[in-house]
């Protein structure tokens, strides 16, 4: 026993001696922690994919300010205790400087704290108020405010004539945020939120909830996930003869789950980013440029749709390296504080500014009001 | 409750719980023949589903079926003879963490051969918006064919149990090995063609369903948990009794949707699960303590 | 013979106290997080040793047990107990849980056993998941530091991060101390009587039910004590803990390591956690866990070391 006690000794000192030093080639280093594989792959996938073709375009254009990124990539899973482990190494072993994602709201809380201690800049594409309030110094976020998709939800009800809905949320961390914003924001807006039900995340059939909702006599349904259960929904309310409109999340901003849906999701309502219709927006829009280079580019590349998730890794890399250009170095602290002071630079989901109470920097003008007709996503016009 | 709503309840129930008795009929097949208790049984139904996806666009749906089932059939006849038939005489801890690794390397390979996003197949009949009604409940056609499906499946595998050489071969062998082996029956082939009977019709069952429930990588665990609920309900021994403890299963999960949180839905099959296994391991419809007898090996 | 016995154990403190002391020659403190992380959760893969591996009985729930530890601890310590209160409390509620479990559910074998003991992981997430105390999907964060004495505490921060160290891998040390002591006293010729045949061992005059019980809710205890420290030392827990891979971990590296062997197990679950936690793997971490189940299971069902043995002892049938 002792003898094989010596090889594994043996091969974990090797192991441990093999490190990555953090070589210091002048190089920008930056770390992510996306959600690559499992269940939060949805999101993760895209965001990684995204993050990683915007490096290599930056480097192949000679870098920021002429030095190149290094990007250190890691897959979390999305399983919290790794992203704090990952947060860790690439806090004290890579000295990165900044982090962008995780890709879920339980993720990005576990190492909220730890990298505001540790002076790394956070830019988390999860979804959660918690994430930016109360504001640390060194976390931002880039996806919108669930607050503002809520109220805009609730102002297109109101403009409708709605005024006894039902929700349906999942039991993610999105899923449960949307519930808290919809049932705050509905006596405000005179809309009666009659009944809210929430769902396992990887619930395969909706009709048991829905007929439960159908049975309170409400005039629109709203679901709020990111999961494939949103493709469900529409499904499962056409199938057991439940006509009433469909309201969606922002979690809706991928076209495959339009595609799941098939024709039940004409007619679906939703907030999203502007990503979705560039090709409809008129030719001076501050965001059209930019968006359908995007999807351009990111189509080509992987054969894929693009959709609000990548998004968000877009905004949080671009709003990086105008920080890095404007502080002229890729001091921590300097990067910070340009950051903080960003104004009006437009990104996929909105045009951001920043400032010391806001580390979210969009408005609700970020948001448009999207509908589907004919299995393809479109301006909402009523 | 008004009736209507009770109906609506029933009927998704009965959906749900064709698709676990599927899953519970697969797990009796084999340990019928084997005593193994196979825990890939749940990735069946997803590859079954990924493969007809993938070939949907390139032949008639009813084809790109067939040759889903039987490429799913072949899988498993392959895990079989690749992983499990070298092993003489394993312990039951080892059958169980090799098949529980088992199934984790079929989701992996699903997930890196496909992808990470959920897929569907289109509907046999209509679409994603037909309703039927009946008896003022509506539902998607697709209900009607995964319980035709379904109920063609015990049917036709009753009939081979009960009627064919092959199948009255299997039922020796189920109940007495050494004296099926005497007979002339060779226990290999019974093995083998019982893995295929279970990964087939576990592929069966998940092409009628995905239009339903949609195909991800992921979704065997799930399955597979509920299915050996039912499997474990109907006494591990027999096929009808499968089948009926996953229709109630279905239904009382479904049901309780009207009196405990959803969130909590997954837990009233578990708790069942608990419940049955701590009281009447037999389950509830067993007449003959087959399972009982192989449990303790 | 109690040199001979607890030698390997002084050995494993002698190389803790020179990795530590090599990492900070080397300036590689960091991975002093890995390795403090890797060792409360290879203490579970301890317990889950002395009761897969000794008493025979398998348990695919014990993520479950984890989670119980680190959220009791978590819960407790958020809303305003002081730690010294939570971290007992915590482990005591573990225990109990087990004990209710255990008592009806260590009636089964084989198959039901596991699938029991599946269903009972499954129904701990679900409650997690499902409630609004424990966070829901988010989990809880920024869980206060566990105060000990004399400026020592339970944290993630960095300046305490041998402190942490050597606290987790004294945990280890204790815990291996404890298990090689039940192996060698009459109650672990009992476990082995019990995992060779139960019905021969009743016959013999074992008490069966009482031992089993015991053994599992002695290992029950181990994840609960690894779950509610590392929620100190993360400052936060996730539902994730309980979720049925992290369950499935923990066999395939008690089976790794040879299934009754506690050094066999301190060594695989070790080695593979930390290149876990660094992200080694990538995207094919699950994959990896998966390979090892079936591989093991297939190829050396005696643990990875009985590979190297057998090279010894070119007669030795399989």
């Amino acid at each position: 026993m002792s003898r094989n006690k010596l090889v594994l000794c043996l091969a974990l000192a090797t192991l441990l001696t093999a490190s990555s030093f953090a070589a210091d080639t002048g190089a920008i280093r930056i770390g992510a922690i996306f959600a690559i594989t499992g269940p939060a792959a949805n999101l993760g996938l895209p965001e990684s994919r995204t993050l990683q073709m915007l490096v290599d375009d930056a480097n192949a254009a000679g870098g920021i300010g002429g030095k190149k990124i290094e990007l250190f990539m890691k897959d979390s899973q999305g399983n919290a205790e790794k992203a704090l482990s990952f947060a860790k190494q690439l806090v004290e072993e890579q000295e990165v400087l900044a982090i962008i994602g995780p890709s879920t709201t339980g993720e990005s809380m576990k190492i909220k704290s730890y990298c505001d201690e540790n002076e790394t800049i956070l830019i988390s594409c999860a979804a959660a108020e918690t994430i930016v309030n109360p504001v640390a110094k060194w976390v931002f976020k880039t996806p919108q405010m669930d607050s503002f998709a809520a109220q805009m939800i609730f102002t297109t009800m109101k403009k409708l004539g709605i005024t006894r809905i039902g929700a349906v949320v999942s039991n993610s961390g999105f899923g449960q945020g949307g519930k808290a914003q919809l049932e705050k924001l509905a006596p405000a807006n005179g809309i009666d939120l009659a009944i809210t039900e929430v769902y396992e995340s990887t619930a395969t059939d909706l009709t048991g909830v829905l007929t439960k909702i159908k049975a309170e006599n409400v005039q629109a349904v709203v679901n709020w996930s990111v999961e494939p259960a949103q493709s469900l929904v529409p499904k499962n309310m056409k199938q057991m003869g439940f006509e009433v409109p469909l309201f969606q999340s922002h979690g809706f901003g991928n076209i495959n789950y339009v595609t799941m849906a098939g024709k039940a999701a004409d007619g679906i309502v939703f907030p999203a980013g502007r990503l979705l219709v560039a090709d409809a927006l008129p030719a001076g829009h501050p965001q059209k440029q930019l968006l359908s280079a995007y999807k351009k580019e990111y189509e080509t590349m992987f054969k894929e749709d693009v959709s609000t998730f990548g998004g968000h890794a877009y905004d949080a890399f671009l709003l990086l390296t105008e920080a890095v250009k404007r502080a002229g170095s890729a001091d921590r602290g300097k990067v910070r504080d340009a950051l903080e002071g960003l104004k009006g630079v437009a990104g996929t989901a909105g045009i951001f500014s920043f400032s010391p109470t806001d580390h979210n920097g969009l408005t609700m003008d970020a948001f448009e009001m999207l509908t589907v007709k004919n299995g393809a996503f479109a301006l909402y016009r009523k | 409750m008004r009736a209507t709503q009770l109906l609506q309840y029933l009927l998704a129930g009965i959906a749900t719980g064709s698709v676990y008795a599927v899953v519970a009929i697969g797990f009796t097949v084999v340990y019928n023949a084997t005593g193994i208790i196979n825990f890939a049984q749940g990735e069946f139904l997803m590859l079954g589903g990924m493969i007809a996806i993938s070939l949907a666009p390139v032949m008639p749906l009813p084809a790109a079926i067939a040759v889903a089932v039987l490429a799913t059939g072949a899988a498993g006849v392959l895990l079989q003879i690749v992983f499990l038939s070298w092993l003489k005489n394993p312990a039951v801890l080892r059958m169980i963490i090799i098949t529980i690794g088992l199934s984790i390397l079929v989701r992996e390979a699903g997930l890196h051969i496909w992808d990470e996003k959920v897929h569907a197949l289109p509907f046999f009949s209509g679409d994603e918006t037909s309703s039927l009604a009946v008896l003022g409940a509506r539902i998607s056609p697709q209900v009607l064919w995964v319980l035709v499906i379904s109920a063609c499946m015990v049917v036709g595998l009753t009939l081979f149990f009960r009627s064919t050489l092959l199948g009255k071969a299997m039922r020796a062998c189920a109940s007495n090995p050494t004296a099926a082996r005497l007979c002339g029956i060779r226990a290999s082939t019974v093995v083998t063609l019982s893995f295929f009977l279970a990964a087939a019709m576990g592929a069966l069952a998940g092409c009628a369903v995905s239009p339903l429930t949609q195909t991800q990588y992921d979704m065997g665990s799930s399955l597979a948990v509920k299915g050996f609920t039912c499997a474990v309900l109907g006494g591990l021994g027999s096929v009808p009794a499968a089948v009926a403890a996953g229709l109630v299963v279905g239904v009382l999960e479904t049901a309780s949707v009207s009196v405990l949180p959803l969130a909590y839905k997954d837990v009233v099959a578990l708790g069942i699960l608990l419940l049955i296994l701590v009281l009447k391991p037999q389950g509830l419809f067993a007449r003959r303590p087959v399972a009982q007898a192989r449990a303790g090996g | 013979m109690y040199l001979r016995r607890y030698f390997p154990v002084f050995c494993l403190l002698f190389l803790v106290i020179l990795v530590q002391l090599g990492l900070a020659a080397l300036k590689l403190e960091f991975y002093m997080t890995q390795l403090t992380m890797s060792a409360y959760y290879t203490l579970v893969a301890l317990g889950l040793t002395l009761l897969m591996g000794y008493a025979g009985q398998v348990s695919m729930g014990h993520g479950g047990f984890f989670a119980i530890g680190g959220y009791a601890a978590a819960v407790l310590a958020t809303v305003g107990f002081a730690s010294w209160v939570s971290l007992p409390a915590a482990i005591l509620i573990t225990g109990l849980v087990a004990l209710l479990i255990g008592i009806p559910v260590l009636r089964l074998r084989g198959h039901y056993l596991a699938m029991a003991t599946l269903a009972f992981g499954i129904i701990v997430l679900r409650i997690l998941l499902g409630t609004n105390l424990f966070g829901g999907a988010d989990g809880l964060s920024d869980i206060p530091a566990f105060r000990l004495f004399a400026g020592l505490a339970i944290t993630g921060r960095k300046a305490l991060r041998v402190q942490n160290y050597y606290i987790a891998w004294g945990l280890v040390l204790v815990g291996l101390l404890t298990g090689i002591n039940l192996v060698h006293s009459r109650v672990g010729r009992a476990l082995r009587a019990i995992h060779g045949n139960e019905d021969a061992a009743a016959a013999m005059g074992v008490d069966v039910a009482r031992f089993k019980l015991a053994t599992f809710v002695l290992s029950a205890l181990y994840a609960g004590v690894g779950g509610a420290c590392l929620a100190f030392f993360n400052g936060g827990i996730g539902p994730g803990e309980a979720g049925v891979m992290k369950s499935v971990r923990y066999v395939a590296l008690v089976a790794a390591g040879g299934m009754g062997s506690l050094w066999g197990t301190l060594a695989v679950s070790t080695a593979l956690t930390f290149l876990s936690l660094r992200g080694a793997f990538g995207v094919y971490d699950d994959a990896v866990f998966g390979a090892i189940l079936v591989g093991i299971m297939l190829f050396a069902p005696e643990g990875v070391f009985s590979l190297l043995a057998r090279r010894n002892r070119p007669g030795n049938a399989q």
